[in-house]
């Protein structure tokens, strides 16, 4: 009891507390009121903001799972390289999200990488436009949030008994069959857990859509410090109470699916 | 199912993550003024103009500052408290796991602002405490999970023989648990570290112009000037992660096989 107080009480007084003072002003500003939250259902900028922040999320969970998939199958399977996959999967996951949103500018720019290679190539005649577009944003966040997706199917994946497929396969089972009918149904607690948490963490994205996204690809986030650099302070709060309810809602409706219980230990790295 | 998963599918997203990385550290060598890859010629211009430059050295030196208080205080807080949490009963056990460890789903913007709003109050914007205070809020939860799992694996017995042979609960403490339990506590405060010093949502706000730590440095250096010396700072963060990465993964290794060499000596 008296080893928790110390940590207890500083999370209160310099984290829960800050954090409520600043969503109340959401309810207190002037009067108690919901006046600032009936507002938002006809502010258009809240609405648009709201439907890119989640469609984003979407996309980008949809994307790490696609990509991160394999590499966890082959994470899970491989031998001799399984050192080199991990190290290839976590230097990456602790460099900071703005070295590696900078590097994705290096990548995407009108004289990047990517421009100069294709134009060599003789596939395009001018530079494509990529950085500063949505597709940036999509492809700077899955880079950055893909290992939370490896991470856990990896987890689920190691978790199956081997012999279920070799029974599959010694009775005549083609690998493919082996793997839609047994292995993939069996590592779903891991998709839903990678799902889960890269959806969750997606929602408050701020530093790579503000380096990599065009003018019109707001997050939520960026609409916050936004406003927070104006002084509406109110408007602010109330945009944060949305952003951390969406995430708080998604959990809870999630808290049943099988797997989310290790879901955010594992986004302790 | 090698025949459904070609190794070469795999081997491209494993060169998407790990590509911008190499361009990042094969830029920061260039001779060149302004971003282009390959390089025209390799040179250390950019890492000189690093380190002949204050307003880089400064940032630099104050993040390493917060960044070893954020260490300190986070792993002393976050120490204590997975040592407590386990003998919580088990409603507020939830409770309390709750509180530490929400930092890791509540969008750092939300904390930000939160602390922003608070701290500005008491004039503490713009003063390297104000980072300190709010980093070891989002430090902390690494420090105890990290300490938490070292403890699951830890056998009882030892603790208990130890109080059965007549030791004091202190003397049980600092000779058994504590060292025991050291790789994870090592472990948290690495990636302690890490939080803070790679930290920019709440350095926007808390920097001010007081305390400007090194992202904050690189943020605006990004909206003005793109030259490679950013290159040059990225690569040395991401160095300076691999080290500690490394170090984090060998004292691992190392408590894995204490573990198995205690309990396999045990009757």
């Amino acid at each position: 009891m008296l080893l928790v107080a110390p940590l207890v009480l500083y999370m209160i007084v310099l984290y829960a507390l800050p954090v409520v003072t600043m969503l109340l002003r959401s309810f207190n500003d002037p009067t108690w009121s919901l006046v600032h939250y009936r507002e938002l259902m006809d502010d258009s900028v809240f609405f648009n903001t709201l439907v890119n922040t989640l469609y984003t999320a979407f996309i980008v969970t949809l994307g790490t799972l696609v990509l991160g998939y394999p590499v966890a199958v082959a994470l899970v399977r491989a031998k001799k390289w399984a050192p080199l996959i991990i190290v290839i999967i976590l230097l990456p996951f602790w460099t900071s999200v703005l070295v590696r949103s900078y590097a994705w500018m290096v990548l995407l720019g009108r004289h990047g990488l990517i421009n100069e290679a294709l134009m060599a190539a003789g596939l395009i005649d001018r530079p494509l436009r990529i950085l500063n577009t949505a597709l940036a944003v999509y492809i700077g966040m899955i880079h950055i949030l893909l290992p939370y997706m490896i991470l856990p199917i990896a987890n689920a994946l190691r978790q199956i008994d081997p012999s279920l497929a070799r029974a599959a396969s010694g009775l005549g089972s083609p690998p493919w069959r082996t793997f839609l009918q047994v292995t993939l149904p069996l590592s779903i607690p891991g998709v839903a857990a990678g799902g889960l948490l890269v959806f969750v963490l997606s929602l408050g994205f701020y530093i790579t859509p503000a380096m990599l996204g065009g003018p019109r690809d707001i997050t939520l986030s960026m609409l916050i410090a936004n406003q927070v650099d104006q002084l509406n302070w109110a408007y602010a709060a109330c945009l944060s109470g949305v952003l951390l309810a969406t995430a708080l809602v998604i959990i809870a409706a999630c808290r049943r699916l099988p797997g989310i219980g290790n879901a955010f230990k594992m986004s302790a790295r | 199912m090698k025949s459904i998963l070609p190794s070469s599918v795999v081997g491209l997203i494993l060169i998407f993550l790990a590509f911008p990385i190499i361009v990042v550290a094969a830029v920061s060598f260039s001779s060149a003024n302004y971003l282009t890859f390959p390089p025209p010629a390799l040179s250390l211009k950019w890492y000189r103009v690093y380190f002949g430059a204050e307003n880089w050295l400064n940032p630099t030196w104050l993040s390493l500052w917060v960044a070893a208080a954020v260490v300190v205080l986070s792993t002393l807080l976050g120490t204590l408290a997975a040592l407590g949490i386990a003998r919580l009963p088990r409603p507020l056990r939830i409770l309390v796991s709750g509180l530490i460890l929400s930092p890791l789903i509540v969008p750092v913007i939300v904390v930000a602002i939160g602390v922003y709003y608070a701290f500005s109050r008491y004039g503490l914007v713009g003063k390297p405490i104000a980072l300190v205070l709010a980093h070891t809020s989002l430090a902390v939860p690494f420090v105890v999970t990290s300490v938490t799992a070292t403890l699951a694996g830890i056998d009882p017995r030892l603790e208990q023989a130890a109080l059965s042979l007549g030791a004091t609960p202190r003397g049980t403490f600092f000779q058994i648990t504590l060292p025991l339990i050291q790789p994870g506590v090592i472990v948290g405060a690495l990636f302690a570290f890490i939080t803070s010093f790679d930290e920019l949502i709440v350095s926007l706000f808390l920097s001010g112009q007081g305390a400007v730590t090194l992202p904050r440095r690189m943020w605006e250096d990004l909206r003005y000037a793109i030259d490679p010396t950013i290159a040059a700072v990225s690569t040395l963060t991401i160095v300076l992660t691999a080290v500690l990465l490394g170090a984090a993964h060998w004292l691992r290794k190392r408590s894995e096989q204490n573990r198995t060499l205690v309990t396999s000596s045990a009757p």
